[in-house]
C-alpha cells in the first residue's frame, strides 16, 4: 500500500485524513488524486485508506473485479439510517439489483413506464398557468430542484411500487425523501448518527415517511380486498404482515437510485440547453419533426417514441451525464486480495472509481470541459469508444441496471415539455451550480427557470 | 464485420434481440445473450449497429474484418 502515492492535502486533515475535504470539494479533491498521481492514488478517509483509479486500464479491472473480492453494501455507510436500521435486507446490492431488473426494469415493461412518465409529466404541466401564483399568463418560474425531484418522486413510485400507491402521494412526500437524500455527509464514514443537523433531518424525515405509509397501509386495511389487477406492491407487502417501517425502508431504497440521479440529470440537462441556445434550437427541431408525425398518418405518441431513437437529445442527455454524472465516486470495500494498476490491494482497504474524473479525461475526450453533443454522432461515439472511462452509469457487470428505463424518462420528460413550452433562465447561467457538501450532490439553490408557452 | 458479446458485462436485458433479432438469442438458463451469427451480412449491419448503440449494459461490439 505504501508504494501508492498519496494525495496533498487542500483541506488541513483533522484528524480524520481527507474527510475534511470530501464534505466541501470532494471533485476538487478526486480530480486532484488523477493530476498528483496518475492512474492510481490513495486518499485518507476516517481511519481508512481510499485507493482512486482511473483510466481505461485501471477503471476495467476495477469495474470487472467479480462480486467476491469487492463489497458494496459496506461503501456506502450513510445509506444504512436511510434505508433504516432496524430493516434487514436478505439480500445483497448485487440481488437487490438483480430483482428489481427482473421485476420493474424489464423491457416488456417499458411501454407501459413509458405511458405512465408521460402522464406524470403531463400533469405536473398542467398546473402550469392554472394555479401557479408566479404565472402572469405569459408565463412563469419553477425551481428546478424542486420541480424534478417531485416530478421523479411521481414517476419512480409509480414505475416501481404501483400507480396506487402514487396517487396516495404529493408533494410532501417528496420534500421528505428529499430530506434524506441529504443526509449523506461525509462524515457517516466516522460515525452514521453523528450530532449534526443534516442527520437529525434525515431521521425526522424517515419517521414522516412511515407516518405516510402507515396511514396509507391504515387506509388499504379499511378498504379491503381489490382485484388482483388493482393491486400493487404495497399490498403484497401488506399481505405478508411486513411493519410500516420496514415497508418504508425497502420502497425507500428501491427508489434511491432512481430518484435524485433522474433528477439531477434532468435539471442540468435544461441548464445546458439554455447555455447552448444553438443545441436547444437543433433539439426542439428534432423533436418538432418527430412528432409532427407523417402526412395520412396520426401524431406519434411521446410515449412510443421516448423508447426509440432521438439522436440529437439522446447526445444532448450524455453529454449532460458525461459532464455531471450524479454519482461521482463509485466505492467498494475489498473482500480478497485485487491487482489494480499493478499494485495488490489488501482486504479491508476501499477502492474507488470516479465518474466525474474519468468521464473527463482529455485523452478520452478531446476538450473535455466542453459540453460537445456531436462527440456521440456517427463517426465519433466516444461513449462507445471508450467503455471504461465514459462512466456516468458505471461500468461492467454492476452497470446501472435502469439506464434504459433512466433514458426512456428523460426523453419523454423533454419531448413533453420542450413542444409546448420554451425555457429562459431566471438568474445568470454560470450561478447553476452543485452543492457538493454531501454525498447525493443536487442543485444548490436557487436555481429557477423561467417557462412560457410555445407560440405554435 | 464481426459481432462480439462480452458475457461477462451482459446483464440479460435482451433489448438486442428486439433490435436484431437475426443476430442476437438468447440463453435463458445462462441468463445471457447468444450470437445467432457471428459474421452477419452487411444488410443488417445497421440494426447491429442499433444494438451495440443501445445494450444497457455495453456488452455488444463490432469488430471490422
Amino acid at each position: 500500500m505504501s508504494e501508492i502515492p498519496m494525495v496533498s492535502f487542500a483541506v488541513p486533515d483533522d484528524g480524520h485524513g481527507h474527510l475534511a475535504e470530501m464534505r466541501v470539494d470532494p471533485i476538487g479533491l478526486f480530480h486532484r488524486v488523477r493530476e498528483e498521481c496518475g492512474d492510481i492514488g490513495r486518499f485518507r478517509l476516517a481511519d481508512r485508506d481510499v485507493v482512486l483509479v482511473s483510466g481505461a486500464e485501471a477503471n476495467e479491472q476495477f469495474f470487472r473485479a467479480p462480486d467476491s473480492t469487492l463489497d458494496q453494501a459496506a461503501a456506502y455507510p450513510f445509506m444504512t439510517p436511510i434505508f433504516g436500521k432496524g430493516v434487514v435486507f436478505d439480500a445483497s446490492p448485487e440481488e437487490r439489483q438483480q430483482m428489481l431488473k427482473n421485476q420493474a426494469l424489464r423491457g416488456d415493461m417499458m411501454r407501459g413506464h413509458a405511458q405512465t412518465i408521460e402522464a406524470e409529466v403531463r400533469r405536473m404541466v398542467a398546473t402550469w398557468g392554472a394555479d401557479d401564483e408566479q404565472d402572469d399568463g405569459q408565463g412563469g418560474e419553477i425551481d428546478l430542484l424542486d420541480w424534478f425531484a417531485e416530478l421523479t418522486i411521481y414517476t419512480t413510485s409509480a414505475c416501481l411500487i404501483g400507480r396506487p400507491f402514487r396517487e396516495e402521494l404529493d408533494a410532501s412526500f417528496a420534500r421528505h425523501y428529499h430530506e434524506l437524500e441529504r443526509g449523506t455527509d461525509a462524515i457517516a464514514y466516522v460515525d452514521p448518527y453523528a450530532d449534526i443537523e443534516s442527520f437529525h433531518r434525515r431521521d425526522a424525515a424517515r419517521e414522516r415517511l412511515v407516518e405516510l405509509v402507515q396511514a396509507i397501509i391504515e387506509k388499504r386495511l379499511a378498504r379491503g380486498t381489490v382485484p388482483r389487477e388493482e393491486r400493487d406492491l404495497l399490498d403484497v407487502l401488506i399481505s405478508i404482515e411486513m411493519s410500516a417501517d420496514h415497508i418504508t425502508g425497502i420502497f425507500i431504497s428501491m427508489m434511491f437510485a432512481g430518484h435524485h440521479t433522474s433528477s439531477g440529470t434532468a435539471a442540468w440537462a435544461l441548464i445546458e440547453l439554455m447555455r447552448h441556445p444553438e443545441v436547444m434550437k437543433d433539439v426542439v427541431a428534432e423533436l418538432d419533426e418527430l412528432y409532427a408525425g407523417r402526412r395520412g398518418e396520426g401524431t406519434v405518441e411521446v410515449s412510443f417514441q421516448a423508447l426509440r431513437s432521438i439522436p440529437r437529445l439522446e447526445a444532448a442527455l450524455k453529454e449532460t451525464l458525461r459532464l455531471h454524472p450524479p454519482l461521482v465516486i463509485l466505492l467498494r470495500v475489498v473482500q480478497e486480495e485485487v491487482e489494480l494498476a499493478g499494485h495488490t490491494i489488501a482486504p479491508g482497504t476501499m477502492v474507488a472509481a470516479s465518474p466525474r474524473v474519468s468521464n473527463r479525461i482529455g485523452e478520452d475526450f478531446p476538450d473535455p470541459d466542453r459540453f460537445d453533443p456531436g462527440r456521440y454522432l456517427d463517426p465519433r461515439q466516444e461513449d462507445l469508444q471508450n467503455r471504461w472511462t465514459w462512466i456516468p452509469f458505471g461500468a461492467g457487470r454492476h452497470r446501472c441496471v435502469g439506464n434504459a428505463f433512466a433514458m426512456m424518462q428523460l426523453k419523454a420528460i423533454f419531448s413533453v415539455i420542450l413542444r409546448d413550452y420554451e425555457f429562459e433562465p431566471a438568474q445568470p447561467l454560470e450561478t447553476y451550480r452543485d452543492d457538493t457538501s454531501k454525498m447525493v450532490i443536487q442543485l444548490e439553490q436557487p436555481c429557477r427557470v423561467r417557462y412560457r408557452r410555445r407560440s405554435r | 464485420m464481426r459481432v462480439v458479446a462480452d458475457l461477462d458485462l451482459c446483464q440479460a436485458h435482451q433489448m438486442c434481440q428486439g433490435e436484431a433479432p437475426d443476430v442476437f438469442g438468447f440463453d435463458a438458463g445462462a441468463d445471457k445473450v447468444t450470437l445467432l451469427q457471428e459474421h452477419p451480412d452487411e444488410s443488417v449491419r445497421p440494426q447491429v449497429q442499433a444494438a451495440v448503440r443501445y445494450c444497457p449494459a455495453m456488452a455488444l461490439s463490432i469488430e471490422e474484418s
